[in-house]
């Protein structure tokens, strides 16, 4: 992958102000602070210190706002924090906007951005992939429509659970995203992965994606995707 | 270490069937060295979860159902031998029956991948369990697995997809599903066989977020420190019953299933009989919003 076509990690927030119109988004209040289920030898620490040093609480953020006029409920996890990694508070955040989302009839567009599990929270971490995975099955089996945004890196339980359930799938360019990370993979198979391996057009290539959407046209293929699925154009 | 105790209680073992003279000394030691074992540390459980003559999930289709009618592929790409599934009586009941496996030799181990599944033994599991629905059949899965195969085809393939979709189609089945982890129960592939109404492990089964050696390579870059892992990650069937993950646990010989298979077959039909009967007893909508609330908690 040449280098000027990687993009820049961007913070949950940064990310929502790109797609949001201007002055529409509002935070959706709710408590879902990592907690420490495990009581894991020093992680209690480390969250302060991520805390302090992002100025997030957890590793993603969500907001109701406006896309080019139309309602949605937007949800940006931050690789900034502890590489994004899904614990209790991510579960929780993913899956109440998910639930916020159904409980108002709004479409749901999730930014993914993660290494994968939160090791600190054990069992826990693991168990959040069922948890965002079963919301996002009963909000699409209420006629919800999903867009997951895969971003530089989707990878381990988050490609494993929603970010791969989309309606509608959108990737960054040259974005790594897969299950496995490629160390692993290399340890596996013991030889030194191919030039552009599971990047965004791999993915494409392979099926798993709709399209690649550049950051600055982010925002209009939003728009436009929830214009087509909005419920007032329906037998207008 | 549990692998000399476990040995020497095998010698100790075979020279009581002797005939030799010193049979109060060697009943001493046996003694001592099972009292050794019923009280184990996690990487003790780990070393017996993985114990190579573990009880297979083909050796607990044999023992535990009849009328076994062995299912194939995924109907879209192919069959992968490392998740086997089908169709089988359970106390005379049709169920559908799915786990991963792992073999009894080193060329069975290699042709299944060591109980790491591709997508196409997942997407074969979804359409097991969707026909299972179909024909309201109950679910049962068995889960031994240190996860997903981490290979490039199987990457190209959708590793991550074949997995999240298990997850949330497992969540809206509306037929009974019960999961055993009958010994590694490592990573979301582990998880893609086990969103259940009830979870049931094997005493010396563990159930953890990633394996021990990729938890101690990812935290600490070291896999080598596997043992301390095990320490700190709390992945014991005791400790899932506490943090109230599981149902209930399967108890096991001391030692080990392998010590002897019979007696563990006999608690697990036990076992998954009661739950089965528990869960057939419900409604369909009861069923799909107690599994939904069941992960909506955690």
């Amino acid at each position: 992958m040449p280098e000027r076509e990687k993009l820049a990690p961007l913070g949950g927030w940064a990310r929502l102000n790109l797609v949001f119109d201007e002055g529409t988004a509002r935070e959706l209040a709710m408590q879902a602070h990592g907690e420490d289920p495990l009581g894991f030898p020093g992680y209690a620490d480390k969250l302060a210190a991520q805390r302090a040093k992002t100025g997030l609480d957890e590793a993603a953020v969500a907001a109701e706002g406006r896309i080019g006029g139309e309602r949605a409920v937007v949800c940006a996890l931050d690789s900034r924090f502890m590489m994004g990694s899904m614990g209790t508070g991510v579960g929780e955040r993913v899956t109440r906007a998910v639930e916020h989302a159904a409980a108002h009839r709004l479409p749901l567009i999730i930014f993914s951005a993660s290494g994968g599990a939160r090791m600190q929270e054990g069992v826990f971490s693991l168990l959040q992939m069922a948890k965002t995975s079963a919301a996002i099955a009963r909000f699409q089996e209420a006629g919800g429509l999903f867009i997951s945004v895969l971003t530089h890196p989707t990878t381990g339980g988050v490609t494993a659970s929603f970010a791969s359930l989309g309606d509608i799938t959108l990737a960054e360019p040259g974005a790594l995203i897969g299950f496995a990370g490629p160390r692993v993979i290399e340890q596996t198979i013991g030889e030194r992965l191919p030039e552009g391996f599971q990047r965004s057009e791999f993915q494409l290539a392979h099926g798993f994606v709709d399209q690649i959407v550049p950051r600055e046209r982010m925002r209009e293929t939003l728009a436009l995707l929830l214009r087509l699925h909005s419920r007032a154009e329906e037998g207008a | 270490m549990i692998r000399d105790v476990l040995q020497e209680l095998e010698a100790v073992e075979a020279a009581l069937l002797g005939s030799g003279e010193d049979r109060a000394a060697l009943e001493r030691r046996r003694d001592e060295l099972l009292s050794r074992l019923s009280s184990l540390t996690p990487e003790d459980t780990v070393y017996l979860a993985r114990h190579p003559h573990r009880p297979r999930i083909d050796d607990l289709i044999r023992a535990l159902m009849t009328d076994f009618f062995e299912q194939c592929g995924d109907r879209y790409a192919g069959e992968d031998p490392g998740v086997l599934g089908g169709i089988a009586r359970f106390h005379g009941r049709p169920v559908t029956v799915i786990g991963t496996r792992k073999g009894h030799s080193l060329e069975e181990n290699i042709a299944y991948h060591f109980g790491m599944p591709e997508p196409e033994g997942y997407r074969k599991a979804l359409r097991l369990m969707k026909q299972a629905e179909k024909f309201g059949r109950p679910v049962l899965t068995f889960i031994d697995t240190p996860g997903a195969y981490p290979g490039m085809e199987a990457e190209a393939r959708g590793q991550g997809e074949a997995i999240a979709q298990n997850l949330a189609q497992m969540s809206q089945l509306t037929v009974p599903v019960i999961s055993v982890i009958t010994g590694e129960g490592s990573s979301g592939g582990a998880l893609a066989l086990g969103v259940a109404d009830s979870m049931l492990m094997l005493e010396h089964a563990f159930f953890s977020v990633v394996s021990p050696e990729g938890f101690a390579s990812i935290l600490w870059k070291d896999a080598g420190r596997k043992a301390e892992a095990c320490g700190v990650m709390q992945l014991t069937a005791a400790d899932m019953l506490r943090f109230g993950v599981i149902d209930g646990i399967v108890p096991e010989p001391v030692g080990g299933a392998q010590r002897d298979p019979a007696a563990l077959y006999a608690a697990l039909d036990t076992a998954l009989a009661a739950q089965l009967d528990a869960l057939c007893a419900l409604d369909e909508r009861e069923l799909t919003a107690r599994r939904y609330e069941k992960y909506r908690r955690v």
